[in-house]
């Protein structure tokens, strides 16, 4: 494009297109690259506060022999692997059924679907909390409608506290999901469902034979940047187990842990800043299997 | 109409019926909760009490509701705005002024978006130690503002800017910067709304940073105030759901407000 300018006009498009982008570049590279180095400079070094010693690949062996972090990492996988399914599958669900426009109140459904990912992560966290306290209001709707005999123990058994974290998770963004299907629903040839039904085709047949597989690219995005979400868990088991994600660690994850290590008790940097790595690759896993869909598509 | 297409108009309401009331009942739980005691709210009490006004006055006794509110207000808006300026320039900096040099700058700067926040805690806490900025609202915002997500949404969003209008700008003898404050700006003020919606939203909600930079009360966030009251041994659960309206009330109106630009915010930042 600048092939037909003269030298100086060239040098001043130049000039200002580095202009333009310096104050952004200046700050990413103070406050995300450096960091990124940073942390992994630390993963080699051991220590308590600033008392810190080279520990090479110390700090690597130590998480295997760490009981906390192995379960941080466990439930963290459970999780998503868990989670995200649940997620996706309503969410497309309740876009399928929006989508029908002979439906009516339509605005309604989709805006009141919508609106928990307006909540802030503490916000609701807290709400839940109080939601499902042992007398709570979830528990006796669950005994009213004869689904539980006795009150479930949602903050103090392992398993129901893992089962809440996954319900809160859903509740917060199950619509978000859900807007993304919905617009690329928007995009689809309403005819094709006209001649599948006019053929016969069964609704439950018409959304796993043609919406899921028109929507296979959104699907898999919005499955990444969940799973990608979740790994960083944070806001949500921190604010429904006082921080502590509690009960016995059964829902600690490892932002969570990370988070303890370095500000709750006397800081381990070196060793939080390994874990946090294995973040990094955890992340780093899912989003290059997006940029490798992505390219898939184009 | 047939009995089976009825069943299953009948089946497609209950579904969207049951999603839409779980969906909303949290908020309305706030609202019914905020007007009884902390014992009837953890007994389930799911009808309005009179504990309203006790629950205001604790919470003020409690929280400086002003100075809160205002440190959430004063952080969130000039984080946002300075976060969007910054971007938007790079975004136009980079579809405007193409090179080689500058591709793959860019292409560097996506590829931060896979920097996950828990890897850079614990550098820019010890950064900002040394700087001598734990506990200010500089702190919070500095790591902020440089957002790949809005430059990338910029980017995408310049590209269907009339360059017809920059060559008439150019005409008329306007510097580069000038076409940028005077004339992109004001045209591209959708995207800019959708941005500054989006951008709002989670800095008025941002909670792990400023939980490990803010450490007085002088200087919390709403959000922080929700979260240590929520979390004392024996919460008042009356007085926290005071706090969680006051801290969900600017995101709701914003979203009230301008839910289409939230909505394109959100698609076209992912586009």
């Amino acid at each position: 494009m600048a092939s037909g300018k003269t030298g100086g006009l060239k040098r001043y498009h130049d000039l200002n297109g580095w202009l333009f982008i310096a104050p952004s570049v200046a700050l990413i590279g103070v406050f995300l690259v450096y960091p990124i180095f940073r942390s992994l400079y630390l993963s080699f070094f051991s220590g308590k506060g600033m008392m810190m010693k080279f520990a090479g690949f110390g700090n690597v062996v130590r998480l295997w022999n760490d009981p906390v972090f192995i379960q941080a990492l466990t439930n963290t996988v459970t999780f998503f692997v868990v989670q995200v399914p649940i997620m996706i599958l309503l969410a497309l669900m309740l876009a399928a059924v929006l989508n029908n426009e002979k439906l009516k109140f339509i605005g309604f459904f989709r805006t009141a679907i919508f609106l928990p990912c307006v909540a802030s992560l503490v916000a609701y966290s807290v709400l839940f909390k109080s939601m499902f306290s042992v007398d709570g209001v979830v528990n006796q709707a669950l005994m009213a409608i004869g689904l539980i005999g006795s009150p479930i123990g949602w903050l103090t058994e392992p398993f129901w506290a893992k089962v809440l974290v996954i319900l809160a998770i859903t509740w917060r963004w199950t619509g978000y999901n859900m807007i993304f299907y919905l617009a690329a629903l928007q995009n689809i040839d309403k005819s094709i469902y006209e001649a599948a039904k006019i053929d016969g085709v069964p609704a439950w047949a018409r959304f796993f034979y043609i919406t899921v597989p028109m929507l296979k690219p959104v699907i898999l995005f919005t499955t990444i940047i969940s799973t990608i979400g979740t790994i960083q868990l944070f806001d949500e088991v921190y604010n429904l187990t006082e921080g502590k994600g509690g009960p016995a660690n059964s829902t600690i994850t490892l932002s969570l842990y990370i988070y303890n290590l370095t500000f709750r008790f006397m800081p381990s940097f070196g060793y939080a800043a390994t874990i946090s790595y294995v973040i990094v690759i955890m992340v780093a896993l899912f989003s290059f299997l997006q940029f490798y869909a992505a390219r898939d598509r184009s | 109409m047939n009995a089976s297409r009825l069943f299953g108009t009948a089946l497609q309401y209950a579904f969207l019926g049951l999603a839409a009331f779980l969906s909303i009942f949290p908020f309305f739980w706030m609202l019914i909760s905020a007007s009884n005691t902390s014992i009837d709210i953890i007994g389930g009490k799911t009808s309005f009490g009179d504990a309203f006004a006790t629950n205001v006055t604790n919470f003020f006794t409690q929280v400086d509701v002003p100075l809160v509110f205002w440190n959430s207000t004063k952080v969130a808006v000039l984080a946002t705005v300075l976060t969007i300026v910054v971007s938007s320039l790079a975004g136009y900096g980079f579809e405007m002024f193409k090179s080689k040099a500058r591709e793959r700058v860019y292409s560097l700067v996506l590829l931060t978006l896979m920097i996950p926040f828990g890897a850079l805690m614990i550098p820019l806490f010890m950064m900002m130690a040394k700087t001598g900025l734990i506990n200010t609202h500089i702190a919070i915002m500095l790591p902020t503002i440089a957002s790949a997500f809005i430059i990338f949404y910029f980017r995408q969003s310049t590209k269907a800017f009339p360059t017809e209008l920059r060559d008439a700008a150019k005409v008329d003898g306007l510097k580069e910067w000038q076409i940028f404050f005077y004339i992109y700006m004001p045209v591209m003020r959708s995207t800019y709304a959708a941005a500054f919606v989006i951008v709002f939203m989670t800095n008025w909600n941002n909670y792990l940073w400023p939980l490990i930079v803010l450490q007085s009360n002088e200087t919390k966030t709403i959000t922080l105030v929700v979260s240590s009251l929520a979390s004392a041994y024996y919460p008042d659960y009356g007085v926290v759901m005071i706090g969680t309206i006051l801290a969900t009330l600017p995101t709701l109106f914003v979203f009230f407000v301008m839910q289409r630009q939230f909505v394109q915010g959100m698609l076209g930042s992912v586009k």
